[in-house]
């Protein structure tokens, strides 16, 4: 495993962080984070998926892997400090302020848009930006258990495109995944209090 | 309870209306009349009975009466039979009059109809009747709504916004009621030069006074909100807050009552309040919740006596309420709380008809209790022995619930906001603010006190009463302009969708799987060790079979299926949909077709008359097997549906035809034996028999997918057409056949019968999961 080494994240770090993912209080996130099951990331700055599949609870979601693997950047099998607050970053709080903030660079991430894409690329893994039937099915299998035939879930996925897909191409591009999601409250839904 | 625009004319009414206005004035006129005529007969059976001995002594023989009036006998169903039926027809009347409905809601109307009633018997010179009896409101009329409140009630917003609803509900009224009390006693006591009967009051009844003014009633809340359509947030908001603060309420209520004698409280007094309101509220709940498991247990028994499964559900239910009741709990939380428990698992085991059952009574109990609360409400203000007006206090009271219930509101949600992902705006807050209606309740509980400890009772009474006048009407009528006005979001009109559904799981495992990573144990983390508790242990001891398993988006999709097939065939009649493979609840693959009008595309001429011959074969085939008639087991009429009345003309019109081929003339359709032949051949007893020519089958079966009561519209059609002849019509005519067509006429729409459900409501939202 990485170093024991008692590497605390510097200033300039931390200020990138802030910027980069808008988390205010980023720099008592080690406070927040050294309850976590993960050791003790302010010391080991670097994890690695079996720090992840450490805890117990992601073992049984049916989700699992596929949150761990979004930890990770593309190909890599280790993720820094930073890049961890990064994808947490999705799941900040939308505040008003920020609806108003024109000046913004670039869009914040924990923009609506960006929660949903950091969703759609849950399932869509082969980043061909189109969720196809067969990567539906996988997801359905995952949280729908092992007593149900495939014939249905089969039939389940292909009414769930059906409803979805308005161009034909028998899958769901991301214009179509925000569209079906437009009733729900995403900004409620995909939001963690304490990360502010 | 929406609004349908019948006639669209402004200025005239039509001959249905006025016919309509002229029976309710009949009946009001009747009811008034009957109470003059019930004086008047009770003295005349009194005569008659003195009669009777001497006759017996004298053997006198007088004329055998051969009508007789004898209203006593009957009086007390009578005059309830009475009050319901106007009830009944003042609804009616409300809707085929749209003009007035849009404006006016119809609480308002209702209570003016309470006015008028009161107001005629008044005149006829006779007492009031007592209608608004506490016991007859708290015992009898109040449970129907709470528990359709409570069945239906959306768990997820619920469960969402608890914390804010909490806030509202105890803290909310808590503040009403004590700034109402306090300020009410300030207000008594100024002006000492001048001695008012006012400044007898003491602090303690106006305290009093102002906890029972300071609940928001959930009748009129659901009466008003029903009718503006307004987004499920501020809904949840404002009903649940009306819910729960009942348990304040009682808590509130004895306890100023209890030391309204001894004239003083002490600080061991407010403590032992304090838990008493924790006793109250968590002892409802937990009262409600095991009568809900115990229903729900017995539903999973249930599988052989389906028509008795509804009864369970209500009786249970009402069991809860009046234990809680008898204990002093919270009456309406024990209901809520058994409806909520039981739902989930009650609607997994019982069957398709029976859930219909339940839905259809509780809205039609509920629908009529409401109405009957105004109209009593109307009656119960013209009774003028209870009246005693008194500006100041009237007028204070008036203006310091709206005071007092704005401050609460803007106080409570700049603390609450802080605590809240999504802020509740100021237009949410003026809503919120606005929405705060008294009802009966607060009367009830005002006819309940004690004359002697309450001398002012009486300004008590006309007190409230003002106050609900002023909500109900004033604000009742306001508040759907002002929604408008501030563009408030509404409610959105359309189903969850499947693809909802499965999304929305989805983010609730990678949030919680998130939340484990993070290590804060939030919202989700909790829901997800619920949810997984439910499926692994009650679960399985409260469904029957298989169901059990059942994962939640499974059950959903089903009854997604159910429905869009019964819209099918309801929109289809006679015509099957076109798609040749098999339409059944296990295996759709609808292909190609997605807008359902394309399924119901065009026909070749040859599919359509297979399909019709099909039927034929095999719906008459399973004719043959009769069972004796049982009145206990439920099977479809056909001729009582009203999909089925708009075939009725082309139906007779055949029969005439049909004639001329019998040779034995058919009896009319809705004749005893054509009924009887016709509830005698129980749908559920189909089953396949194997024929010579291998006509393809068909099954049609209910309820549960699973269960040997799944629908499961299998159509295998073999390729055997047969010549077809005017295809215009539903049916076909050939000469020797005849006199079968009809009869599987009847039996093509006994199917359809069966599969119909005309909820009241397209989009009453009962898929929800245990814990979506």
């Amino acid at each position: 495993m990485g170093s024991r080494a008692s590497t605390l994240l510097r200033e300039e770090e931390i200020e990138e962080i802030k910027k980069e993912t808008g988390c205010k209080l980023c720099q008592n996130a080690p406070l927040y984070l050294s309850q976590t099951s993960i050791t003790n990331p302010v010391f080991n700055s670097v994890f690695s998926r079996e720090d992840f599949q450490r805890i117990p609870e992601l073992a049984i979601n049916p989700l699992g892997d596929r949150i761990i693997n979004a930890f990770f950047p593309e190909g890599e099998d280790q993720v820094n400090f930073r890049g961890f607050m990064r994808t947490l970053a999705h799941f900040r709080p939308i505040e008003d302020n920020e609806k108003n903030k024109n000046a913004a660079p670039s869009e914040p991430l924990n923009s609506r848009t960006n929660k949903l894409l950091f969703a759609f690329r849950l399932y869509d893994l082969d980043r061909d930006d189109k969720i196809s039937r067969d990567e539906l099915l996988q997801v359905l299998r995952m949280m729908v258990g092992v007593n149900i035939s495939d014939e249905q879930l089969g039939s389940i996925a292909d009414r769930t495109i059906q409803e979805a897909d308005t161009n034909g191409d028998n899958s769901i591009s991301f214009n179509e995944f925000m569209k079906v999601l437009e009733k729900v409250d995403v900004e409620q839904k995909m939001s963690i209090r304490f990360l502010h | 309870m929406c609004t349908r625009t019948f006639w669209s004319s402004p200025g005239r009414t039509s001959p249905a209306e006025t016919g309509l206005l002229l029976v309710l004035v009949l009946v009001l006129l009747e009811g008034s009349v009957l109470h003059a005529v019930a004086g008047a007969s009770s003295s005349a059976a009194d005569v008659t009975n003195h009669h009777a001995p001497t006759n017996e002594s004298g053997h006198q023989k007088k004329p055998f009466p051969v009508l007789d009036l004898n209203y006593e006998h009957v009086q007390t169903p009578f005059e309830i039979s009475l009050w319901v039926l106007l009830a009944s027809l003042m609804k009616l009347g409300f809707h085929l009059i749209p003009r007035v409905s849009n404006i006016v809601p119809e609480s308002c109307l209702l209570i003016v109809v309470g006015l008028l009633v009161g107001g005629l018997i008044r005149l006829a010179g006779e007492e009031v009747p007592p209608v608004m009896n506490a016991e007859v409101f708290f015992l009898c009329l109040l449970p129907p709504i709470i528990l359709d409140a409570g069945y239906f009630l959306p768990i997820r917003p619920f469960m969402e916004n608890l914390g804010t609803i909490l806030m509202f509900a105890v803290v909310g009224t808590l503040w009403n009621a004590f700034f109402i009390g306090g300020l009410l006693f300030a207000v008594c006591q100024i002006n000492p030069g001048y001695p008012l009967e006012l400044h007898q009051l003491e602090l303690l009844p106006c305290l009093l006074f102002g906890s029972i003014i300071s609940a928001v009633d959930p009748v009129a809340v659901l009466a008003v909100f029903e009718e503006i359509h307004i987004n499920e947030l501020l809904h949840i908001l404002v009903f649940g807050e009306s819910l729960l603060n009942d348990a304040v309420t009682v808590v509130l209520y004895h306890l100023f009552e209890e030391y309204a004698g001894a004239g003083t409280v002490t600080v061991l007094d407010g403590f032992l309040g304090i838990m008493s309101f924790l006793v109250v509220a968590l002892g409802g709940v937990l009262v409600g919740a095991i009568y809900g498991l115990l229903a729900a247990f017995t539903s999973r028994f249930t599988s052989h006596m389906r028509v008795i499964e509804p009864l369970f559900v209500f009786v249970y239910s009402y069991m809860a309420y009046l234990s809680a009741e008898m204990f002093h709990l919270s009456g309406i939380m024990a209901l809520i709380a058994c409806g909520a428990v039981m739902k989930p698992y009650v609607e997994a085991n019982i069957s398709h008809k029976s859930h219909t059952t339940i839905k259809y009574f509780l809205k039609m109990w509920s629908s009529v209790s409401e109405t009957l609360i105004f109209i009593f409400l109307g009656v119960a203000t013209v009774d003028g022995k209870h009246h005693s007006w008194n500006w100041v206090f009237v007028t204070a009271t008036v203006i310091l619930c709206l005071v007092a219930r704005v401050m609460g509101v803007v106080g409570l949600t700049y603390i609450i906001n802080k605590f809240r992902i999504v802020k509740l705006t100021t237009k949410d807050q003026f809503i919120i603010a606005y929405g705060g209606l008294r009802g009966a309740i607060a009367f009830s509980l005002g006819f309940l006190l004690d004359e002697v400890h309450f001398p002012k009772k009486d300004m008590f009474l006309t007190a409230i009463i003002t106050v609900i006048f002023f909500t109900v009407f004033v604000q009742g009528m306001t508040i759907k302009p002002l929604v408008e006005l501030l563009a408030v979001k509404k409610k959105q009109e359309a189903k969850r969708s499947i693809n909802e559904e499965i999304h929305t799981q989805f983010l609730d495992h990678l949030l919680t799987g998130i939340e484990d990573i993070c290590g804060h144990y939030g919202h989700h983390h909790w829901k997800d060790k619920l949810n997984r508790f439910n499926k692994k242990y009650v679960k399985r001891c409260l469904i029957a079979g298989d169901r059990c398993e059942e994962p939640q988006l499974i059950a959903f999709y089903h009854k997604m299926e159910m429905k869009q097939a019964i819209e099918l065939v309801e929109k289809g009649g006679a015509k099957m949909p076109a798609i040749p493979s098999t339409v059944s609840m296990q295996n759709i693959q609808p292909k190609k077709a997605v807008p359902q009008e394309r399924m119901l595309g065009q026909l070749s001429k040859g599919k359509e008359e297979e399909i019709r011959n099909i039927l034929r074969t095999n719906l008459q085939r399973t004719r043959q097997r009769l069972h004796s008639y049982n009145r206990h087991t439920l099977v479809a009429d056909p001729f009582e549906d009203g999909v089925i009345l708009r075939k009725k003309n082309v139906m007779e019109k055949k029969i005439k035809e049909m004639n001329n081929y019998l040779t034995v003339p058919a009896a009319p359709p809705d004749s005893p034996t054509m009924c009887r032949a016709r509830l005698a051949s129980d749908p559920q007893a189909y089953s396949m028999k194997p024929t010579a020519d291998d006509v393809p089958t068909i099954h049609v079966d209910l309820a549960s997918p699973q269960s040997p009561d799944s629908v499961n519209l299998v159509d295998e059609l073999k390729k055997k057409s047969e010549p077809t002849s005017d295809a215009d019509e539903g049916l076909v005519m050939r000469a020797p056949s005849q006199n079968r067509s009809e009869e599987s006429d009847r039996e093509q729409q006994k199917l359809m019968r069966c599969l119909s459900d005309p909820g009241p409501n397209a989009d009453e939202d009962e898929d929800e999961p245990f814990l979506p």
